[in-house]
């Protein structure tokens, strides 16, 4: 083809090839060129024609001898990109030092391959592994029904070939590479939670201090609780305990408080009365002094009792174990208007409200309270019955009342008085009354049983004639047997329990009825009386006239002695005034009068004795009950000798009233 | 019973000078009182400390003795406190009136 041709010779010259614009080439590669020129070559051979020499504009421009110029090129095992010049610093030189040679292996291609050689120990592995099933399995590809048992008979014979192998040949190493392992799972059963909660225990928090006291407490419940088992062992059980236990407990929460409120009570009233309290408890009258020797009544507490007004203060008495108690019979001694009538306990304590009051249907005349059991309180009424209450038992009965049948007295009973225990342990109290019966009431069991003691007659003896009234007696304070009746008509008579027939003694004491009559707490012979004659007369019992008489200007209610002093002794009459005597000072004149109460027109009534404090209770007819308390004058004591101590007790007394009668008889003797 | 101790509280409210009554229980907790719930509570809480420690203290001196009353006596008024074995009372009064 002289067309290819000449186009490679055009080209050859064309040819540019940076920086080796030198070199001559000649150029062979017809294929090669034929390759690339065919697709330029066949389109455009015409144009190819026209071409001129195109010089790119960075050619070198070199001569034509320079063009000639012959290069020789050396071919050598020399890695062309080897660095020739690697330095090397020399520690021992301590300097850098060239690499004579250098490496100049230059790898063009590298590819990791998986051939091994058939000695090496990996390849006899390998074969050992595989050698048998590959001889078997090119045998018997052929046949199908051996294919199913070659797997199978090949692992099993592979596990032999291994085994065999190992004997055959080369040793095989039995170690984790070559067992098999052989694991089977279990099924897990399921699991399954269970719980249980219970409730908690209820909680309380309890706190508590062990003082001495609180063991002190402990010990005495111990103590308490082994008596009460004793005394079960030894009783028989009631079921009635336990229904008066259930009672209790069954009750209002409020009772528990009434002990409380009683003393809170109490406390407020102190606080109201506050300068009375004090004046009770600390009050001298520091004026006696300069009165020679009279002396005055400071008023306390005023006890009144709501319910109790319009009745009258019929009978007082001091209790004789709690010294601030004291009672107060409530009736009327108007013929005329008889109704109702009260008992009332009042306390110092408290002047406000009474500590237990019962009412009664009949106005109550007399009232005595037990020496030696101050819950137990006889009363006799103005419809003639004699009851007696017991302070302890809740209901406002009494615990035994007379009635007509066991002889109640047919006329208002003027006095009752406790007696000493009878021979049977059974208490027992006397009662005079107007209708001339002196009656011994025992307490026997749930009754009252009587018996006439003596029956007062107008004349001297006894079972005669219409009988007289008894209005007043009292019993010897030494003398069990013997005693005193006042009657109606003026005469005291000095009796005997033993003599029911006779009188001992009869006095023609006064022209009126005899209010009062008390024997002296101190001299056995003495005694005082006092009438609605206005006068107070003193006797001693074995001299038929009076000792003593004194005129008060008014109707006398009632006399009392003091517990203090056996010259001592106090009235009260019906123009309110308190009439305060001492024989030893003054025989002729009170040393003290005051009136104590606000009208004229009230009447005192009674008069008693504090047995211990220096005060008196007064009652009227109006209901008021008034305490006053006794200046020192009024219970002065003889005055000591300097050095010698005073000697107290009864014996002083007496002596002090037997000086007294000595005197008296004296001028008696001369006058008789 | 139960009547005589209400008849009981009843006088003692109107009682001269008496301002307040409360009646306490054995824990402390006013089961009655005459004033206002604040003032209850305050005085029950407070009497009520003060009269254990006050009966503690009779008692740590000589284990048979008990405490009968207590009684504060302030500028204004007196507290006076009765402590029982389960109930306690205590009673406000202005004793100079």
């Amino acid at each position: 083809d002289s067309v290819k041709d000449s186009r490679r010779r055009s080209r050859a010259t064309e040819s540019s090839w940076p920086g080796r614009q030198g070199n001559q080439y000649t150029i062979r590669g017809v294929g090669g060129d034929e390759d690339d020129g065919t697709e330029i070559g066949e389109g455009g051979d015409e144009w190819m024609h026209g071409k001129t020499l195109i010089k790119p504009p960075d050619q070198l421009d070199l001569t034509e001898a320079e063009l000639k110029e012959e290069f020789t090129r050396i071919l050598t095992a020399n890695n062309p990109h080897a660095p020739q010049n690697i330095v090397r610093y020399s520690f021992k030189e301590r300097s850098y030092k060239p690499i004579s040679s250098v490496d100049q292996l230059a790898v063009h291609f590298f590819l990791e391959g998986n051939l091994l050689h058939r000695d090496s120990d990996e390849a006899r592995r390998q074969k050992a592994k595989q050698g048998l099933p590959d001889e078997k399995a090119t045998v018997v590809t052929e046949t199908e029904d051996e294919k199913l048992e070659t797997p199978a008979a090949g692992g099993e014979e592979a596990g032999d070939v291994e085994e065999g192998g190992g004997e055959d040949g080369e040793q095989k190493l039995t170690n984790q590479f070559n067992f098999s392992e052989r694991a089977s799972q279990t099924l897990n059963n399921p699991l399954r939670e269970r719980g249980c909660q219970t409730e908690p225990p209820p909680r309380a928090s309890f706190s508590a201090t062990a003082n001495q006291w609180e063991i002190y407490d402990v010990y005495l419940e111990e103590m308490q609780k082994q008596e009460k088992n004793k005394e079960k062992a030894k009783a028989v059980p009631k079921k009635e305990d336990d229904k008066g236990k259930k009672k209790l407990t069954l009750s209002d929460d409020l009772t528990k408080v009434a002990k409380v409120a009683k003393i809170i009570e109490r406390m407020v009233n102190q606080n109201t009365f506050d300068d009375i309290a004090q004046d009770f408890r600390y009050f001298e009258d520091a004026s006696d002094e300069f009165r020679e020797q009279e002396g005055t009544l400071l008023p306390l507490w005023k006890f009144q009792y709501d319910q109790a007004k319009r009745l009258s203060v019929t009978a007082l008495c001091w209790n004789q174990s709690y010294k601030d108690l004291f009672a107060v019979g409530l009736g009327s001694y108007d013929f005329t208007k008889q109704g109702r009538g009260m008992l009332v306990f009042y306390s110092l304590k408290n002047s406000t409200y009474p500590e237990y009051n019962y009412p009664t249907t009949s106005g109550i005349l007399c009232l005595d309270i037990h020496p030696d059991r101050p819950y137990l309180v006889a009363v006799g009424f103005y419809d003639g019955c004699v009851a007696v209450y017991n302070l302890k038992e809740e209901r406002p009965e009494p615990v035994y009342k007379s009635s007509s049948k066991s002889g109640k007295h047919t006329d208002p009973v003027w006095q009752v008085r406790w007696q000493k225990d009878d021979m049977d342990n059974h208490q027992n109290f006397f009662s005079v009354s107007s209708d001339g019966r002196v009656v011994s009431w025992t307490l026997v069991k749930s009754e009252l049983v009587f018996t006439d003691i003596i029956k007062l007659s107008l004349v001297g003896a006894v079972s005669e004639g219409p009988e007289a009234c008894g209005t007043s007696f009292d019993f010897h304070k030494q003398i069990n047997y013997l005693f005193l009746v006042g009657t109606e008509e003026g005469k005291i008579h000095k009796c005997s329990k033993a003599y029911s027939s006779q009188f001992l003694e009869t006095y023609d004491a006064h022209n009126m009825a005899v209010d009062a009559v008390k024997w002296n707490q101190f001299h056995p012979k003495v005694f005082i009386s006092c009438s609605s004659d206005w006068t107070v007369k003193i006797w001693d019992h074995t001299i038929r006239t009076p000792v003593f008489i004194f005129d008060l200007n008014a109707a006398v209610g009632d006399v009392a002695w003091s517990p203090y002093s056996s010259t001592v002794f106090a009235a009260v009459t019906a123009d309110g005034k308190v009439h305060v005597f001492d024989l030893g000072i003054n025989k002729y004149e009170a040393i003290c009068q005051q009136p104590v109460v606000a009208k004229k027109k009230t009447k005192l009534t009674h008069i008693e004795f504090n047995p211990v404090y220096p005060i008196i209770i007064v009652g009227d007819d109006r209901g008021y009950v008034t305490s006053l308390k006794l200046s020192p004058n009024l219970r002065s004591k003889p005055k000591e000798k300097k050095g010698q101590e005073l000697p107290r007790g009864p014996e002083v007394e007496i002596a002090k009233m037997e000086k007294l009668l000595s005197l008296l008889r004296e001028p008696e003797n001369s006058k008789a | 019973m139960c009547a005589e101790v209400e008849e009981t509280l009843k006088r003692i409210q109107t009682h001269k000078g008496v301002i307040g009554t409360i009646v306490v229980n054995a824990e402390g907790i006013p089961i009655r009182t005459t004033l206002d719930n604040s003032t209850t509570v305050q005085y029950a809480g407070l009497l009520h400390q003060l009269t254990m420690k006050a009966r503690s203290t009779v008692r740590d001196i000589d284990p048979q003795n008990d405490l009968t009353f207590l009684r504060i006596r302030s500028k204004k008024h007196e507290i006076m406190v009765a402590p029982d074995k389960e109930y306690m009372l205590i009673v406000i009064q202005n004793p100079s009136e």
